[in-house]
């Protein structure tokens, strides 16, 4: 016990014109349990008050704190120093604006994904507030969650080798996304709809399987599947669309 | 500097705010939501247990109606609920969560055929009907006759939130995130929007609207121990008080949860003990049955709470770097059980102690859990004290949760208390006009700008806003938390009111340049100790003891002198709040009586009032009203 850490992390506020990117050094001692949310707001209230980063929930729930740790992105709150080495290095995911420090804008890109993706049940029909719920299968409505799990914590956008390179591309996450709408049976869409959002580069053509997106996401979501699910179906689209 | 306008703004995106906006965009008006975090981070979305609502589709649910969940909700109140708004919210539940389910919440439903569940460690059969196949499910949860509690398996607030987000997103609502509320803009008499600080570059902007929501839920993190996310801070009640108009509602009415675990007091479910686990003390052996010879562990919240804080107070508590806490042991239910019927508990250990559950023992102590107390609303969600302000959500109270709130009606309230409060903000705009002076908007911004110019500046002092904030926040564990007595209560007041002098005095040590994180807290740091002043002082006040509101030396529940709601104002340059008082509820559709569990003794209130205030079961407001001319 009481190891003495060492952190470097990414220091850089876009805000402060003598503000420079470069990795600062800190100590800190580890104490019992310690997350990186302890140590991280420890080095904030004790030793450097400007440095930015985001927690929210602090439970791994809300998808606020993700960061790369030691070369991996993942959530700083679930994670324990005693699983890292003496040396800690943190900094902020690529992809996503740079807000400041470890800080990124998540907020704004995943904004921008609902509409391109419309991530919304599409449906003609009217709500009627005197009449019983519409029946669904359960194992339906288990099927739809299980792919609603996505914290949008960016993890997986950020170790996308097409996300780095093309700004256009949608990512894994947005592609789970359309799978959760493709499931749902309340979602009248077709797969000619779906085809005209993701049936090309920017979408699931883009994607160069190589999975880093499932290894990394912290919620443990499915992502090869529905990348594989998507590209068959819309495979299908594609071929039914030439012969048509 | 930037302004934005709207018809209306609503501050916070969380359940509340967002079905607040969906409604009142629906009617069509334009309407601006702001969060400090994307919206779907708000805390909404770390809720799984579930939200309550009487549709009575499955087995164990058979019979249930609003007016049973009407009783719970009021019991569990300990009759400090608005027994009209309690009505309202408990008719209009159902109809909200077909709602949810039309817009795309993948809500657990009915499958028909046997299947077994545990109670009290037994194991008993159930058998769902045929006919209710896929309609929307319900488990159990403390505190309800019926199984009432809608859910998606572990993840109800996520589902839910995700849906309204959506929703947003369809309805072309601007939801900015990264923007905190900082002041609102009033004249004295009509709200017209706040001041915003954005959390990407440090500006300043305003925010002008016809009318103004105030969603930012709750306030936890004013207490070291909290379950809360770290963004439930105060700020939104904060500005409401600042106006020196808007009173808070019952502030001494907090709840507070047996197992929080320590280091970061996440929460772990009730659950644990529901199913036979034991709390243990520093010398590994079990204490509730020496307090509790009966229930033991299986006591309610506030009571096991209390006992364990009794037991930590005695020298009994394991100390650790993070302060003193018990143990929770759930070792001999077993691998199985542990890795199926806990799976939760199982990976928050794993997760954030590296404790494994089936060998090791789980640090846990007493911890806030929710705050019943809120900006002060009447039932259409309208602020006392200025037009145009409004308020829902845990933020508010709108008060169907008295002194305290039963398990999965919090959740329900976001969306009920939203579809309701949005409708009226929507009439409300209609024929609500009023003029924006520039000069007052002006204003409002320059003595935001002076107020951050002066901390960079250090001109008030140099104190430490984080060393302030852990002064506030050892003053209510010390003073005003799941125990309170007369004595601590005045300590804790004059504690707080020093702290308050050095709040004042706090200055930055870092530049404050862009979205500076030590600016952020400093801030809102005299609004946090405020608010911490109102609790203590309400608290020292109410000389009796009604559900979370424990006072040793006043033990009973007094109907006669307290069955009374506190406002809580802070009039401009006070020290101390000043508190007023008015009667919890329009009428008694139940009038008070037990409350079927933590025991404890009732001092009655007069029959003959009580009677006169009495309404037939299920009575609707305008019978209310006919039958209270009768009398
Ligand atoms: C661990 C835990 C589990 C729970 N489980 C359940 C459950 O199973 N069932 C149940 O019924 N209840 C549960 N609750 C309670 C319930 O989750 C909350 O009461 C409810 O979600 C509050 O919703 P809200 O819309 O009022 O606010 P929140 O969801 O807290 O949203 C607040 C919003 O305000 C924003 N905000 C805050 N301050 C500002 C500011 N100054 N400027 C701009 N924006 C601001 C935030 O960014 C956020 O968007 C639980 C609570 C906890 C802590
Ligand atoms: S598999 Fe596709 S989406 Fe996943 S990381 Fe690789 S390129 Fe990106
Ligand atoms: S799919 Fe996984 S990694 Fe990607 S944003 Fe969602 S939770 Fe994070
Ligand atoms: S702070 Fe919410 S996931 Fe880490």
């Amino acid at each position: 016990m009481a190891r003495n850490l060492q952190f470097e992390i990414f220091r850089y506020n876009p805000q402060d014109p003598a503000s420079v990117p470069h990795m600062q050094k800190y100590v800190l001692d580890e104490t019992e349990n310690m997350t990186l949310f302890i140590a991280l707001n420890r080095l904030r209230e004790e030793q450097d008050p400007s440095l930015q980063f985001d927690f929210c929930c602090r439970a791994a729930i809300c998808g606020a704190c993700a960061m790369v740790i030691n070369g991996r992105p993942n959530l700083a709150c679930k994670t324990k120093t005693k699983e890292l080495p003496d040396e800690i290095t943190l900094l902020p995911l690529p992809v996503f604006k740079l807000v400041g420090d470890l800080s990124v804008d998540t907020g704004v890109w995943f904004r921008q994904m609902y509409d391109k993706v419309e991530s919304w049940v599409h449906t003609s029909k009217a709500f009627d507030p005197a009449a019983l719920e519409e029946r669904m299968d359960n194992a339906v409505a288990e099927q739809v969650y299980e792919l609603e799990r996505c914290i949008e914590c960016g993890c997986c956008v950020s170790a996308c080798g097409t996300a780095r390179l093309r700004p256009d591309f949608l990512g894994a996450a947005s592609l789970n996304r359309i799978a959760r709408f493709v499931v749902d049976p309340r979602d009248q869409r077709s797969d000619k709809d779906y085809y005209q959002i993701i049936g090309n580069d920017e979408g699931i053509f883009g994607c160069m399987g190589l999975l880093a997106c499932e290894d990394v996401c912290p919620k443990g979501l499915p992502l090869q599947n529905q990348l594989g699910f998507l590209r068959r179906r819309m495979g299908i689209t594609a071929l039914k669309r030439l012969f048509k | 500097m930037q302004t934005y306008f709207s018809d209306l703004l609503v501050i916070g995106a969380g359940l509340s705010g967002e079905r607040i906006a969906v409604e009142a965009a629906g009617a069509g008006f334009g309407v601006n939501v702001l969060s400090i975090v994307p919206a779907r981070r708000s805390h909404s979305s770390a809720a799984q247990g579930g939200m309550q609502a009487a549709l009575g589709n499955c087995a164990m649910g058979k019979g249930d109606c609003p007016d049973v969940h009407f009783a719970d909700t009021v019991k569990g109140s300990d009759w400090g609920a608005d027994q009209e708004v309690a009505r309202m919210f408990v008719d209009n539940a159902p109809i909200e969560m077909r709602q949810l389910a039309f817009w795309g919440v993948p809500w657990n439903r009915v499958v028909p055929g046997k299947s077994t569940f545990f109670k009290g460690g037994e194991k008993f059969e159930k058998i769902e009907e045929e006919d209710k196949e896929g309609l929307i499910t319900a488990r159990a949860f403390g505190g309800t006759a019926k199984w009432r509690t809608c859910y998606t398996s572990d993840g109800t607030g996520h589902a839910v939130m995700c849906t309204l987000d959506n929703r947003c997103a369809q309805l072309g609502i601007n939801v900015f995130d990264k923007k905190e509320a900082i002041a609102l803009i009033h004249d004295g008499a009509n709200c017209l929007g706040a001041v915003v600080r954005c959390l990407k570059t440090g500006v300043l902007e305003a925010y002008v609207a016809r009318a103004t929501a105030i969603c930012t839920g709750g306030f936890g993190r004013i207490y070291k121990a909290t379950t809360n996310a770290v963004i439930c801070d105060g700020g939104g009640h904060a500005i409401a008080m600042d106006t020196g108009l808007v009173p808070l509602g019952n502030p001494e009415a907090i709840q507070f949860h047996p197992t929080g675990i320590v280091p970061t007091d996440i929460l772990v479910t009730e659950g644990c003990r529901g199913d036979g686990g034991t709390l243990l003390d520093v010398n590994k052996e079990r204490f509730m049955q020496i307090y509790e010879p009966e229930k033991a562990e299986l006591a309610s919240r506030d009571v096991v709470s209390r006992r364990m804080t009794e037991h930590m107070r005695a020298g009994k508590g394991v100390k650790s770097a993070y302060g003193e806490h018990l143990w929770l042991d759930i070792r001999h239910l077993g691998d199985k059980h542990i890795s199926t019927k806990l799976r939760e508990v199982d990976e928050i250990c794993q997760n954030f102690l590296g404790v494994d559950p089936r060998v090791d023992l789980i640090p846990v102590r007493p911890t806030q859990h929710y705050t019943m107390s809120g900006i002060r609303t009447n039932k259409d969600g309208a602020a006392y004290g200025l037009k145009g302000l409004f308020s829902a959500g845990e933020a508010a109270c709108w008060d169907m949760h008295g002194f305290n709130r039963l398990g999965g009606n919090s959740l329900a309230e976001t969306v009920v208390a939203g579809g309701i409060i949005g409708k009226k903000i929507a009439e409300f705009l209609q024929g609500h006009e009023v003029n924006f002076p520039t000069k007052t908007i002006r204003d409002a911004l320059l003595k935001q700008q002076s107020r951050i110019d002066a901390l960079i500046a250090g001109k008030n002092g140099r104190e430490n806003v984080y060393r302030v904030r852990e002064a506030m926040q050892d003053a209510l564990m010390d003073g005003c938390f799941v125990f309170r007595n007369g004595k601590d209560l005045e300590k804790c007041v004059n504690v707080l009111q020093e702290v308050m002098e050095r709040a004042k005095a706090v200055g930055l040590q870092s530049s404050g340049i862009g979205a500076n994180p030590e600016l952020s807290a400093a801030l809102k740091i005299q609004g946090q100790v405020k608010l911490a002043l109102c609790i203590a002082k309400a608290a020292l006040e109410r000389k009796e003891s009604r559900g979370s509101h424990t006072r040793e030396d006043y033990p009973e529940r007094n109907d006669r002198d307290w069955l009374k709601r506190t406002l809580a104002y802070w009039p401009e340059g006070a020290r101390l709040p000043r508190l007023e008082y008015e009667d919890p509820t329009p009428y008694y559709e139940l009038p008070p009586g037990e409350r079927g569990y933590g025991g404890g003794k009732i001092i009655t209130a007069d029959a003959e009032k009580i009677a006169k205030l009495t309404i037939k079961p299920g009575a609707k407001p305008a019978e209310a009203a006919k039958a209270k001319t009768a009398n």
